[in-house]
């Protein structure tokens, strides 16, 4: 790792305070410290988010909302979260392992938006809003890209909303060693009708699936699935799976978090 | 560099240390306590779990500055030769280890997992040391270990 220098913010404010001199937030480190061992990262400094009071779950009455440096584990198992979207708990729950699960956080994960990541779907397949220390932003207007997002310079998430909805499950299929989603696929039926979103496959990260959600306004069942189309052409490939074996889990996926819900 | 202060298997430790310097380094190298093993460099394996605050972490993938004020417990805090923690008595009696490179960290991860789930089933224990690999002993007897040092720790 290359030389850094590490400060640890007391607030929201000191922490953008130092991104806009150049600062890299550190949140879990789970993605960022690896990435600085492999010398792809070389921050000059880096900005420990851990006292900034961003961690803890609220029940707001049509939401919960997740501070931005809460823990995966702490998601896992929250009662709140259990009893409100249970959906999310056990996404949460399967990020990773347990000693990632003890430093990860939510914040780091969404602003990181990487394209196998896990939260990603939960955000967007539950159009959730992202709260920064400027706005808040609808999942639908966050997620930009493979690794990009809409958070500016000098914009930093403070906590993440989630709707309730009426069922919502979260299907993936993990790669066997790394564990990141090959493929994942949150569904979630609520009264604005029903939200598909796939992890782990999208060329350009995170995206809803329109012809599914469609087919299953109509008929919400696994089996309205079969006739809608997946295509292939801006779908991940790599040496773990090819982009019309994607396709094929995509469905698959969907399938079985429709029957999951 | 930056003066940390944490509590080191229960003694209080004091050091100044470059920024970067990850706390398995300051486990290892500052501390010289060697027990928590490095054995990649992408936080895959698991053989630098070490306790941070009672919760199982990979050193490897933290700042030896972010454990400022913490508890850090490494595998030569849990026992010592003549007198073993129940895990890896447990790990001793059911051959739950080949080379033992991986030990330190599996033991480590599996004392958390039974402080949270007293009593694992097979499943359990295998889903809760995920983040450990092993490249020995397939897997088999460290599931039976753990399954045995939950037994002991219990009683």
């Amino acid at each position: 790792m290359y030389q850094t220098n590490y400060v640890k913010a007391a607030s929201t404010d000191e922490a953008v305070g130092h991104m806009s001199s150049g600062g890299q937030l550190l949140a879990g480190g789970m993605t960022l410290i690896p990435t600085m061992k492999q010398r792809l990262a070389s921050p000059e400094t880096v900005v420990d988010l851990a006292g900034c009071g961003l961690s803890g779950i609220e029940d707001t009455g049509d939401a919960i909302r997740i501070g931005a440096m809460t823990r995966h584990v702490d998601v896992a198992e929250s009662a709140v979260v259990q009893g409100a979207i249970p959906a999310l708990a056990a996404l949460a729950g399967g990020i990773g392992d347990r000693q990632v699960r003890n430093r990860g956080t939510i914040g780091g994960s969404v602003a990181n938006n990487d394209p196998s990541a896990c939260y990603p779907a939960a955000v967007l397949g539950l159009g959730g809003t992202v709260h920064t220390n400027k706005r808040d932003i609808a999942a639908d207007d966050f997620f930009t890209g493979m690794f990009e997002t809409a958070l500016d310079e000098d914009e930093m998430i403070t906590a993440v909303s989630f709707p309730k909805v009426a069922k919502a499950a979260y299907l993936k299929f993990p790669n066997p060693a790394s564990r990141y989603a090959m493929v994942g696929v949150f569904v979630a039926a609520g009264g604005d009708g029903t939200r598909v979103a796939v992890t782990g496959a999208g060329s350009d990260g995170v995206f809803r699936h329109g012809g599914m959600e469609s087919a299953l306004d109509g008929d919400f069942s696994a089996s309205a699935l079969d006739g809608v189309a997946v295509d292939s052409s801006d779908l991940i490939g790599d040496i773990h799976a090819a982009p019309d074996y994607r396709a094929h889990l995509v469905r698959e996926m969907a399938k079985r978090a429709v029957d999951a819900c | 560099m930056t003066n940390v202060n944490l509590t080191l298997n229960g003694k209080a430790v004091s050091a100044d240390v470059p920024d970067n310097t990850l706390l398995v380094s300051f486990i290892r190298e500052t501390m010289a306590l060697t027990g928590t093993h490095v054995g990649c460099d992408t936080s895959q394996c698991g053989a630098c779990v070490v306790h941070v605050n009672g919760e199982s972490v990979k050193s490897c993938t933290m700042l030896a500055v972010a454990a400022e004020g913490a508890e850090v417990t490494t595998i030569e805090g849990i026992g010592s030769a003549e007198s073993l923690h129940p895990m890896q008595q447990a790990f001793h009696e059911n051959h739950g280890l080949q080379c033992g490179f991986c030990t330190p960290g599996m033991v480590m991860s599996a004392i958390e997992l039974v402080e949270k789930n007293p009593n694992p089933s097979e499943q359990d224990v295998r889903e809760g040391l995920e983040g450990n690999i092993c490249r020995c002993t397939g897997y088999h007897n460290i599931v039976k270990s753990v399954q045995a040092g939950a037994q002991k720790m219990g009683g």
